[in-house]
């Protein structure tokens, strides 16, 4: 076994009464294509929003590359090398790819507080959005106003700007939700396409899409983590049916 | 050979706007010849420009709404006109004065509108400057209270320039003022900084998500925003030497924000413009009305909401399309 990437260990957290997250302990290793599937209100999101700072949990430590980033802000989660997308579409939808895409390099490379730089006209951050732009099928739309794009544009934009971070550690809130059928194999190949050096948690409710990504898989269950394995074992498993398969796949 | 078609129209819409915008400046230059007798007037259309722009650039670019800007205004003024009475310096000393101060209270109150929606931005906004004016109106020893502060003598501008009684020096010193603080903040809101900050406007969560340290450019912002005001508020004393409690007058921030909404947000002409407007409408309508201006000024706003600025762009450009190639008035528009 590889030392894990991200690692939470015992989480919890309450919402007063209701237990969103029951007692997690989680790895994930480097490169790990790995997905996290669990019935409406398992508590995938609120797990995910406690990874990435968004929540803080009431018990329990979140670790990256073996250091504690329990109460460490968000932003400085995704300066480490954190990175996400979100279930609904979180963009500036008054600025364009490319400016979306520049600012988020930009906040990388550590000059995105550069005041006295022009913002346009950076060789380093245009050639980075070049490669991206092209990676994620957005070069013919850069210059349009992201909430002018369809929505299967935006999607890709969504997985673009997480990947601008450069980022050790991918968390996929259900990149397909949402998107049309017709533009769904666009998605999947730009999830497939994903560097391999990152470690990637898929946040999915499709399941086809999780067979044909993942390599392992985590249930969550009301909070908890119910099992763990292989596809081919999880495929199997007895309980994972009984709870989520049972439920039907209803679209 | 099809590079150049699309281009073309492009280059030459960028460089309209950019002699738009260079004819906009000479003619307020052109105007200290022109207009001898209206110095006063084009003097507070400026200084309020410089108010709007110093909104605008929390407003237009970070998407902070605040209804009590006035407060760095006051500050600005009350410490000018206070260091100006009490130790005779430079009047651009006085400025800085008044940048000074109101850093300081921009910055210890920048943490108030971190947190919270814009109506909790609103009214803690609203709040400070209520406080402010209401400190000043007690503290009668210091800055006169409900008399004003008076007796400010202001001494020449690097002891070259003495301020006439037309207001000729007083409007250059705004009019410099203003533009070099203009081209300040252009220049800082086409850097990564700028564009870091309509991330925020746009989408806080995503601009956290990608690394933007969020409440901290909102500090900085918030920070060179009021220096902004303070300087247009030491600008009213030095350039009228007197301040009074109005300049922390509600009305003073609910002004602000109509001249932008007049001239628009986020692109930072829209101070200037709006400040234009909503002053020649002043003084043209209480000209006829004195009573009852801002009933017109209301009425302009209503047809404004209702018609849409966003038409009425639409419109300009489409009568501005009669006379040139449409991108080129679109780009002029923009």
């Amino acid at each position: 076994m590889t030392a894990p990437v991200l690692e939470t260990i015992h989480l919890q957290k309450h919402f007063g009464g209701l237990h969103a997250t029951r007692d997690v302990s989680f790895r994930l290793t480097r490169g790990a294509r790995h997905a996290l599937i669990g019935p409406n209100g398992a508590g995938k999101t609120t797990f995910v929003n406690q990874l990435t700072g968004v929540l803080d949990p009431s018990s329990g430590q979140v670790l990256l590359e073996g250091e504690d980033i329990t109460r460490l802000r968000s932003d400085l989660r995704v300066r480490r090398g954190l990175s996400r997308t979100f279930q609904i579409n979180q963009l500036f939808k008054d600025l364009t790819p490319r400016q979306t895409l520049g600012v988020a390099i930009a906040q990388r490379l550590g000059v995105g507080g550069r005041m006295w730089q022009r913002f346009e006209g950076d060789t380093v951050i245009d050639g980075e959005v070049m490669t991206l732009s092209r990676s994620f099928q957005l070069t013919d739309v850069l210059d349009r106003q992201t909430a002018s794009l369809p929505y299967g544009k935006q999607r890709l934009l969504e997985l673009a700007i997480a990947l601008a971070a450069k980022p050790k550690v991918l968390l996929l809130d259900e990149p397909a939700a949402g998107v049309p059928q017709a533009d769904r194999q666009d998605i999947l190949d730009a999830v497939r396409a994903l560097p391999a050096d990152v470690a990637i948690l898929l946040i999915e409710h499709d399941m086809d899409l999780v067979f044909a990504f993942a390599d392992r898989i985590s249930v969550l269950v009301e909070g908890a983590l119910l099992v763990e394995g292989t596809t081919a074992e999880i495929a199997a498993d007895p309980r994972v049916k009984a709870v989520y398969l049972g439920e039907g796949e209803h679209v | 050979m099809q590079k150049k078609s699309t281009s073309t129209p492009f280059r030459s819409g960028a460089r309209l706007a950019l002699l738009l915008q260079a004819a906009l400046w000479l003619a307020a230059v052109a105007a200290v010849f022109l207009l001898p007798r209206r110095m006063l007037l084009l003097n507070e259309i400026t200084i309020l420009a410089l108010f709007a722009l110093s909104l605008d650039l929390i407003l237009g670019f970070a998407g902070i709404v605040s209804l009590g800007h006035a407060a760095f205004l006051g500050l600005g003024a009350y410490t000018a006109g206070l260091t100006l009475k009490h130790f005779s310096i430079d009047p651009l000393l006085a400025l800085l004065c008044a940048a000074a101060t109101s850093a300081v209270l921009g910055f210890a109150t920048s943490f108030l509108v971190l947190r919270g929606s814009d109506l909790t931005r609103l009214m803690v906004t609203l709040v400070v400057a209520l406080l402010l004016g209401e400190a000043a109106n007690k503290m009668q020893w210091l800055t006169g209270g409900s008399d004003g502060l008076q007796g400010i003598v202001v001494p020449p501008i690097a002891g070259l320039f003495e301020f006439d009684l037309r207001g000729r020096t007083a409007y250059c010193l705004s009019l410099a003022t203003l533009f070099v603080l203009f081209l300040l903040a252009r220049r800082l809101m086409a850097s990564p900084f700028g564009m870091g900050l309509r991330a925020i406007r746009d989408n806080p969560l995503r601009a956290a998500a990608i690394g933007i340290p969020v409440s901290r450019r909102l500090v900085t912002v918030y920070t060179i925003a009021a220096v902004y005001a303070g300087i247009a508020g030491g600008l009213m004393a030095v350039t009228t030497q007197f301040v009074s409690l109005d300049v922390f007058d509600f009305a003073r921030s609910a002004d602000v924000m109509l001249v932008l909404i007049l001239g628009g947000t986020g692109y930072l002409y829209g101070g200037v413009l709006g400040a234009v407007l909503f002053k020649l409408l002043q003084d043209i309508l209480s000209g006829l009305t004195p009573q009852y201006w801002h009933f017109w000024i209301g009425l302009l706003l209503v047809a404004l909401m209702v018609v849409g600025r966003d038409r009425m762009r639409d419109l300009v450009s489409k009568v501005l399309g009669r006379i040139m190639p449409s991108a080129t008035a679109t780009e002029v528009v923009r």
